[in-house]
């Protein structure tokens, strides 16, 4: 069935088993983005050294497992690094499925390359990443480009 | 009367095609409904062989097009028991039906602070946000009635919502969430007595239901032509035709004066007064063929159709493990719009594995976000029915919602 390429293992894992998931404090910066067309939510918490990343939201498995494996790529990243991730990211999801993803650098990440092909979706795997990059920037912490999301 | 569905779905050329390699299930009726030849062939035939412009041209094609646009009119005022086709307002939607009423209703009556406006909890956010921008504007106050568990209307604080203060209350007839067909009698005669007027919010039921303005209780209603096997961009207001001739203009242009000088205007009569601009013609002709193709099958028959369609669903939905539905759960005073969770997916998720199998369902708020928040969920899954729904079709969902179980099981 042609799911298989959006519901892959690693995203049903981060689905059913959420890294880092739970608001915590102390924090730097935080963000809360809604999906208007879907009613998803997700706050994003951040800390200024990116040494401390907490989310909470609800939303369907794709919202959900993107901020998970967004928790586990980008925490304790440095500001250069963290950039580089989403900026992978961003490009992976805009990229209609005709981008080859790098796992050096993307990990679990790669697994959203099918995504990608499913536009209605796309805007469900960017939400926590583009919470996160307001988060940090009101940490003090800037991160990747602010790309126009088209879906 | 007998309501054969297998001939209904020849008439809708949409049925022919498949989704991801299945036969499409369109569940979708209450978003837009899919059109019959007979509303597409009038559409195409009227831009190829009539096409002028209404209202103004002394011309041959200008004389045709204004004799088909107003016969559309008149069919539509018959349909829904208008008085007279003078009742009937082309808008854009519902959406700019209840704006032009909630900009027109205010200035008229003056809002202000002190003033109420009535609406519920139940509301696309079409029949709210209207109603918050306006008490916003003048300082009147938005008031709502409730929702019960069991998804009706609560009326248990009429007499106090609904008071000497209030003086516009909007209601949706059918929700377009929960399939709740509300029953108005009660509100309509409270707001009789207070001197309140009443809109309807009727997108969802003159679809799919007889339904005779003239008894009805409401000074206005809206509804949608795209939802009524029409065209999308063409929409109805309903108005009293003494109400409307109190009413001043929303939208100001052409064809909508009576006459203008440099120093100021005068406004035609309802409906022009309220037609700015060259309307949507072809539409409005389109959804006068809907009209008569719903006409043709009779609302009893297509409304009969839906209950029974309904009731298998509902019966199907319960018999899924895991599967909540939200609204009444039988067939009672409810139409065939049905809403359910399912137990730990996310509505999304529903939505995209049962399109992976053809079967086409909402997901998401439906634009009622308040309606989710009720019943504590972030989003539903709907189901909507009309005249071409089959058995088979339910099937279908009931097979695809086993699949959503077992990929998130």
């Amino acid at each position: 069935m042609m799911l298989d390429g959006l519901y892959q293992e690693i995203i049903l894992d981060h689905y059913k088993n959420p890294h880092g998931r739970g608001l915590r404090d102390p924090y730097d910066g935080e963000a809360h983005h809604v999906n208007p067309t879907c009613g998803d939510e997700i706050t994003v918490r951040v800390s200024h050294d990116l040494n401390e990343i907490s989310y909470d939201g609800v939303g369907c498995s794709i919202s959900q497992a993107s901020a998970s494996v967004l928790h586990e790529l980008v925490q304790g990243k440095d500001a250069a690094a963290a950039s580089e991730i989403h900026h992978a990211f961003v490009e992976l999801m805009q990229s209609r499925g005709q981008v080859e993803a790098d796992e050096e650098i993307l990990g679990d990440g790669i697994a959203f390359a099918g995504v990608a092909k499913f536009p209605a979706r796309v805007k469900c795997a960017l939400l926590p990443w583009m919470a996160f990059k307001d988060a940090a920037a009101r940490a003090g912490v800037e991160v990747g480009v602010s790309p126009e999301v088209k879906a | 009367m007998s309501f054969d569905v297998e001939r209904v779905r020849k008439d809708f050329p949409i049925f022919e095609r498949e989704v991801n390699g299945h036969p499409l299930v369109y569940l979708d009726s209450a978003n837009t409904s899919q059109k019959p030849v007979q509303v597409l062939d009038v559409m195409r035939a009227h831009q190829e062989r009539y096409n002028g412009n209404v209202s103004r041209s002394v011309h041959t094609l200008g004389t045709e097009s204004t004799e088909a646009y107003e016969g559309a009119r008149a069919r539509i005022a018959n349909f829904i028991g208008a008085a007279s086709p003078d009742e009937v307002v082309f808008t854009k939607n519902s959406t700019e039906a209840i704006n032009l009423v909630a900009h027109s209703l205010g200035q008229m009556l003056r809002l202000g602070p002190g003033d109420e406006v009535v609406i519920s909890e139940m509301e696309h956010h079409s029949n709210l946000v209207p109603w918050q921008l306006l008490c916003e504007r003048t300082g009147a106050t938005l008031r709502w009635f409730g929702i019960t568990d069991s998804g009706r209307l609560d009326e248990s604080s009429l007499d106090d919502l609904v008071s000497e203060r209030t003086k516009i209350v909007s209601l949706v007839h059918m929700s377009n969430v929960l399939g709740t067909i509300n029953d108005v009698s009660r509100i309509a005669s409270r707001a009789r007595d207070v001197g309140a007027l009443l809109m309807l919010d009727c997108s969802q039921s003159v679809p799919h239901l007889p339904l005779d303005v003239s008894s009805l209780g409401a000074d206005l209603i809206a509804f949608t032509g795209h939802k009524m096997l029409g065209p999308t961009g063409i929409g109805v207001l309903w108005g009293r035709l003494d109400l409307l001739a109190q009413m001043p203009p929303f939208l100001a242009g052409g064809s909508m004066i009576e006459t203008v000088t440099m120093g100021g205007t005068t406004f035609a009569a309802p409906p022009a007064r309220f037609e700015a601009g060259t309307p949507p013609i072809t539409e409005a002709i389109g959804l006068g063929a809907a009209v008569d193709y719903l006409t043709g099958l009779g609302m009893e028959a297509i409304h009969q159709h839906e209950q029974d369609i309904t009731r298998y669903a509902l019966d199907a939905l319960t018999s899924v493990p895991g599967v909540r539905i939200f609204g009444p759960e039988t067939v009672e005073g409810r139409g065939g719009t049905v809403s359910f969770g399912v137990d730990g997916v996310h509505p999304h998720d529903v939505g995209q594995i049962l399109d992976a199998l053809g079967v086409e369902v909402r997901v998401g708020h439906h634009c009622a976000r308040p309606v989710c928040s009720r019943f504590s969920v972030p989003a539903m899954t709907r189901a909507s029915f009309y005249l071409y729904t089959t058995t088979a079709e339910i099937d279908a969902l009931a097979r695809g919602l086993d699949q959503v179980r077992k990929v998130f099981g």
